[in-house]
């Protein structure tokens, strides 16, 4: 059933006012005839609504930085933040030296009554001297939680003090949890903090490889990342590092030397994205190595870029080969799958990038939306520069670049990158909304009344998001998918990924608890037995 | 795993390295949820909001519901009053609970918002009702946030309203599971004894599928039942840390004398439960209840060369060890490390309890051990390092000192993040202590087994 205006005027008319108007603006119903239909996106949430989101604290250590496995992040705070942010996100990372992976080890400052009162700088500094003298990794974060900017505590000298004293790339991040709206603004402090301080430290003039790529926004959830490395390495390309996910402040330091960028998750990393662009000449792509059609297409724009044929033969050879391998394995789940629907409510570029791996298996997406997106991730990058700056996105400083005397190279002549850019999506990013379907809706900041709501309307097959809303529709009977973590399995990503997911999905739907919901004694009467038929007239007629 | 662990012991003043505590505001989020038609509200950034649900649902599996005040920087420096007004406004016209729990946050409490003068502010619609605690992240941990919540829910709710104190109990559970609330009502029960017990999240984070979502779901301790703890004529507190302060305000409030017990973990711990329910109302204990404990006891008998002497290293909540570690001693087991992250004295609470008990129990059965309050887990897996242990217990991110040290495991306390289940099986009560006895056996039996040598692979053991 699809939803129309009418509905979805119902829905909102049991907000106050005020939450009405405000919601209204983040809700459309897909109509392609209208040609870009504006969504607000990145706006504060209202106080009271049970929403999804985070904060800049969980955007910047829990999402960008966190992954990075050779460094140590210190968490500047109260003990919670550093203690929600330890090893829940399936950020997976292995080293060669087992002393040099830190995700087993959460450090907080653990800030007491006495240093909100007097201060905290300085039980930060003994932290670090301690982190450095037990811990000893190859660099350190400190980022900042509530309290630290409200009280003053000055994060960036203090590490400007440790770097000077023990000679260690240590840096800090402001990124407190009341700034901007929601996770997003920590995304935007951790990739100016990377930008400004550890990007381009390495001394690596030249690329290790003939194609060299870095790949940006994979974090490696469940191993997602491993799974596209694997592709990639047997096509040829080398990659310098990945961010974040399983990366290291080593690899890092020398991402300048790609000759181009893979952006996946655009949100929370188009900033470096760019940033590299400008400083080193490196251009992005977009790529989308969710789903089998986007993957496929993911790697014939890489070898497109480069444009050397024996890498477009190669690409070929191994596309036929996966799919070979892949393509039996997927059957007997689009069975299983075949004119399903689904809601797909994840964070700031999942929402767009398993509507296509759901379609692949006969699973049809009528509702999506991000947590923390900005308009561009809905509407593309067309409509960036008539976003309005508003207070909180005015709050979180923009790190303005120019190119790297020594180091800017054009990677590809002007002409031919005009060209490609014609072709394939280099720089740029077109969004979810384009991709989506007549009728399907859009959410920004899904919240659970709305939830409630839409699957009373649209009763979807299969309703994927987070942990907080996981458990609401199961408990409708619908089965649910956590598109955040992959419920504890993954990788997802690539041709592997993909029939691992189809796997996983139809697992939840073939569940056979769904047939035991109904108590038997719910359908059946308590009294057995038959009436007898009246023989005579003196009986009474029965009721 | 763990590698950069050393074995030597440093004193570090920094703050801590893999802690065995989190912040008091999931305490109070906790605590709220066992209000039957509540709505917990954290009143702070989002991130606190979301932190809490998503590690809650995690460990319950099931939904979480809560809302938050959704600061931004400009509620941070001119104050969160609008904020928290226009949730409230939100959360009844859309929500429509009968009461919201508002807790604080590191942030709300540095930038010094006054909830109370607030909430006072605030369109409450007739007949619903606001209240709130104080939950700085800065000072205690999640116990301590727990305990405050529930010291609200006594200053706002409870009520002396008869002359006579009613024959009724009220019952604190501290911070355990809806399983284990279930079965501290259950004992109870058994014995005839009205009671009263608040907060209860039985009925409510472990709610039956149906087919249908509840919001607030069938249980949770009525509001009515918390007005009328100030008229009974007793309060147990279950745990010194998560219970005891809420049972004396009441008694300040209210007269309602508070005797503090511990969790009921083990046979003494639960005898202690039973035997003050059955003396101050005169019931005698039923032989259902005795057979369970002599089936304990006739297990523990049993089994006892399966756990006799072995030596654990356990850390967690502080109300939980205390019963845990009585437990192991009744085992005939050496509990030589013992370590919470909460700690032991703050609040003008009185100092150093939870060492000194533990303390006194290892002397009184001849051991000596470590013994730590406000410790963390990087510490706890040095002490294994210098003195090898047979077992581990305590919660989830206990597997990865396990995994490094090769150590059986029991998963035990809050949060449970990697196995299911755990939520509705009891630990309390002589039942949850013939669990816990399994468990123990089974994790040492398995070691045993995988450790053997084909010629020593026992099939009877």
């Amino acid at each position: 059933m699809a939803i129309n205006e009418k509905m979805l005027e119902e829905i909102l008319n049991k907000y106050p006012a005020k939450v009405k108007r405000n919601r209204k603006k983040h809700i459309l119903i897909r109509d392609s005839a209208q040609g870009n239909q504006e969504i607000e996106a990145n706006t504060r949430t209202i106080p009271g609504i049970v929403t999804n989101r985070g904060c800049a604290f969980a955007g910047c250590k829990g999402v960008v930085l966190g992954p990075l496995k050779d460094m140590v992040h210190i968490v500047h705070g109260p003990v919670g933040c550093a203690y929600y942010s330890w090893l829940t996100r399936r950020n997976k990372a292995r080293t060669d030296d087992p002393k040099k992976n830190f995700l087993t080890y959460c450090v907080s400052t653990d800030m007491q009554e006495s240093d909100i009162v007097f201060g905290g700088e300085k039980k930060l500094s003994r932290m670090i001297d301690e982190v450095v003298e037990i811990l000893k990794p190859n660099a350190i974060t400190i980022s900042a939680t509530c309290p630290v900017g409200l009280i003053g505590d000055d994060i960036q000298s203090v590490a400007k003090a440790a770097r000077a004293k023990h000679g260690l790339n240590i840096t800090a991040y402001s990124c407190e949890g009341y700034k901007g709206v929601s996770q997003s603004a920590g995304h935007h402090i951790a990739n100016n903090g990377l930008m400004e301080n550890i990007i381009g430290e390495g001394d690596r003039e030249d690329p290790p490889g003939k194609y060299t790529i870095n790949i940006l926004g994979e974090y490696n959830i469940g191993g997602d990342s491993w799974e596209v490395e694997r592709v990639l390495k047997e096509i040829g390309y080398d990659i310098q590092v990945v961010m974040t996910g399983n990366g290291s402040y080593e690899k890092l330091k020398n991402a300048h030397v790609a000759q181009l960028n893979l952006v996946q998750c655009h949100r929370s990393i188009n900033y470096i994205a760019d940033m590299l662009q400008t400083k080193y000449g490196t251009p992005w792509l977009k790529v989308n190595f969710i789903g089998i059609r986007a993957t496929i297409e993911s790697l014939r724009n890489m070898a497109l870029y480069f444009g050397d044929e024996s890498l477009i033969n190669r690409t070929e050879e191994v596309i036929a080969r996966e799919l070979a391998e892949i393509e039996p394995q997927l059957e007997p789940f689009k069975k299983v799958c075949s004119g399903k629907t689904a809601f797909c409510f994840v964070g700031g570029s999942r929402g767009h990038h398993y509507q296509g791996l759901y379609e692949e298996l006969g699973i049809t997406t009528v509702l999506a939306g991000y947590e923390f997106a900005h308009r561009d991730d809905y509407e593309g990058r067309d409509v960036l520069g008539r976003i309005k700056s508003d207070a909180d996105s005015k709050n979180i400083p923009d790190l303005h670049v120019t190119p790297d005397e020594g180091r800017y190279r054009l990677k590809i002549p002007v002409e031919r990158m005009e060209e490609l850019q014609k072709k394939i999506p280099l720089n740029n990013y077109d969004g979810m909304i384009n991709e989506m379907v007549d009728g399907s809706v859009v959410v920004d900041d899904l919240n659970h009344y709305e939830t409630d709501e839409f699957i009373r309307l649209l009763k979807p097959d299969i309703f994927s998001s987070g942990i907080k809303d996981k458990y609401i529709p199961q408990k409708m009977g619908i089965p649910t998918k956590q598109l955040h973590n992959y419920d504890y399995s993954g990788p997802y990503a690539g041709f592997r990924g993909a029939v691992n997911f189809a796997r996983d999905v139809s697992m939840g739907f073939c569940t056979p608890t769904w047939n035991y919901i109904v108590p038997p004694w719910k359908d059946s009467p308590l009294l057995e037995g038959s009436i007898e038929q009246c023989s005579d007239d003196t009986c009474v007629e029965e009721v | 795993m763990l590698d950069c662990t050393p074995k030597e012991l440093t004193k570090r003043t920094g703050g801590v390295i893999n802690p065995a505590k989190t912040c008091q505001p999931i305490g109070a989020m906790y605590a709220a949820l066992g209000i039957h038609s509540c709505m917990p509200h954290s009143h702070g950034s989002q991130g606190c909001c979301a932190y809490h649900r998503s590690h809650l649902t995690r460990h319950f599996r099931e939904p979480v519901m809560a809302t938050t005040s959704s600061f931004t920087e400009g509620a941070s420096v001119f104050g969160g009053g609008g904020n928290l007004k226009t949730a409230i406004k939100n959360v009844f016209s859309i929500y429509d609970p009968e009461v919201m729990a508002v807790h604080t946050t590191c942030l709300s409490e540095t930038i010094g918002d006054d909830i109370t003068t607030i909430i006072k502010g605030a369109e409450v619609p007739e007949g619903k009702l606001v209240i709130h605690a104080n939950t700085p992240s800065y000072q205690g941990s999640h116990i301590t946030g727990f305990s405050n919540m529930v010291k609200g829910m006594v200053s706002y709710l409870a009520q002396a309203a008869t002359e006579e104190k009613k024959e009724q109990v009220n019952i604190i559970p501290g911070f355990v599971n809806p399983g284990d609330m279930r079965e501290i009502k259950r004992l109870a029960g058994k014995l005839g004894v009205r009671f009263i017990m608040f907060p209860d999240t039985s009925g409510v984070l472990d709610s039956p599928m149906t087919g249908k979502f509840h919001m607030f779901p069938a249980g949770g301790a009525k509001v009515d039942d918390i007005r009328d703890s100030g008229n009974s004529k007793l309060t147990v507190a279950l745990g010194h840390y998560a219970s005891s302060d809420a049972a004396h305000l009441l008694e300040r409030k209210c007269m309602v004398p508070p005797i503090t017990l511990k969790t009921p973990i083990g046979i003494k711990a639960t005898d202690d439960f039973l035997m003050t329910l059955r003396s101050k109302f005169v019931q005698e204990i039923p032989y259902e209840l005795e057979e369970e404990r002599g089936q304990l006891v006739d297990v523990i008998t049993d089994n006892h060369h399966h756990f006799f002497g072995k030596k654990v290293s356990l850390f967690g909540d502080p109300d939980i060890l205390t019963g845990l570690t009585e437990l192991l001693l009744s085992l005939g087991m050496q509990p030589v490390h013992v370590l919470t992250g909460t700690p032991s004295g703050t609040l003008g609470g009185p100092q150093g309890i939870f060492e000194k008990e533990i303390k006194e129990m290892l002397a009184a059965a001849g051991l000596e051990g470590r013994v730590k309050a406000a410790g963390d887990l990087f510490e706890l897996h040095q002490w294994i390092k210098n003195e090898p242990v047979d077992l581990l217990m305590g919660n989830t991110y206990g597997k990865y000192i396990a995994r490094a040290e090769d150590l059986p495991f029991v998963r035990v306390g809050f949060p449970i993040l990697d196995r299911g289940v755990h939520s509705y099986m009891p630990i309390v009560g002589y039942r949850g202590a013939m669990r816990l006895v399994e468990m123990i056996s089974s994790a040492l039996l398995d070691r045993q087994d995988r450790d053997a040598a084909d010629e020593d692979f026992e099939l009877v053991m």
